[in-house]
């Protein structure tokens, strides 16, 4: 890989995926992220009543999610702080599984039998376990 | 670094090249082995779409074109929203190999523009990452 291409690669987007697989490997903080995810912007307040743990516990995994990029604090009403998800290092951290679950080992083996057999059937979906929904 | 930003794979074949190259590179022989329909424009630059039944339809672009040793093309990378600019860059590689053939498969490009590279090119213009994909095919082609 040249230099400024591996550059662009860099230490960031390993510290990025990182931080989030860290964030999520804790089920409290999967639980807020899941919250904001689900319900948009919200409180530590509002998150400490619809998760069962306390405002404090929930104010100190915000803190550590706010300091690894994965939420935003912005000012809300009556001047408390809401928390908002960032999707971006999620994304980094897709990119990451995107590698792990690229799987071409299939499609390679359905190659050879088409051109051993010219019957066999294209392979059933591209190459990779973690297509969604898109598309 | 434990982020991987390449795979490859190469397999043996025992068809020549040419039967091979054909096999990668006519709407035919993809549509045959990899998806179930397929349409491409085989030049630098030209789309390739590929239909899977009940299933998505994936764009290629078409980066190199060397019949019958290179076949080079981006698309998306899986996984990410359908507007991410971002694509992977899938190189073939066809070898004579006795009667048959060895053929490589490398993809590289998962590892590429985190955070604010990687804002600026979400938030500005596709076309300029389109043309950093060509540079990436330039690179790669040298490596």
């Amino acid at each position: 890989m040249p230099p400024d291409i591996q550059a662009l690669a860099g230490p960031d987007i390993e510290a990025m995926a990182e931080q989030v697989f860290t964030a999520l490997a804790d089920p409290t903080r999967r639980a807020i992220l899941a919250a904001l995810a689900s319900g948009g912007p919200a409180t530590a307040t509002d998150l400490a009543g619809r998760l069962p743990i306390t405002r404090q516990a929930v104010a100190k995994h915000l803190a550590l999610l706010a300091g690894a990029g994965l939420v935003r604090p912005e000012p809300g009403e009556r001047r408390r702080v809401r928390y908002r998800l960032r999707s971006a290092p999620m994304r980094v951290a897709q990119q990451f599984l995107a590698a792990l679950a690229r799987d071409w080992d299939g499609p390679l083996g359905a190659l050879k039998n088409h051109l051993d057999r010219g019957t066999r059937g294209p392979y059933p979906t591209p190459p990779d376990q973690t297509r969604g929904h898109h598309g | 670094m434990g982020f991987p930003d390449r795979i490859e794979r190469t397999v043996e074949l025992a068809h020549p090249p040419v039967k091979v190259w054909a096999a990668l590179t006519t709407a035919e022989g993809l549509g045959a082995w990899f998806g179930n329909e397929a349409t491409i424009d085989l030049r630098p630059g030209g789309t390739a779409r590929m239909r899977w039944t009940g299933g998505p339809t994936v764009d290629m672009r078409v980066e190199r074109v060397e019949e019958p040793t290179v076949f080079g093309f981006t698309w998306q990378i899986y996984g990410l929203p359908e507007d991410d600019p971002r694509r992977t860059y899938v190189e073939f590689t066809l070898e004579a190999a006795g009667a048959g053939t060895r053929l490589r498969v490398v993809e590289s490009g998962f590892a590429q523009l985190p955070g604010d590279a990687y804002r600026k090119a979400y938030d500005g213009n596709t076309q300029g990452w389109a043309k950093e994909l060509a540079e990436l095919a330039g690179y790669l082609d040298a490596a």
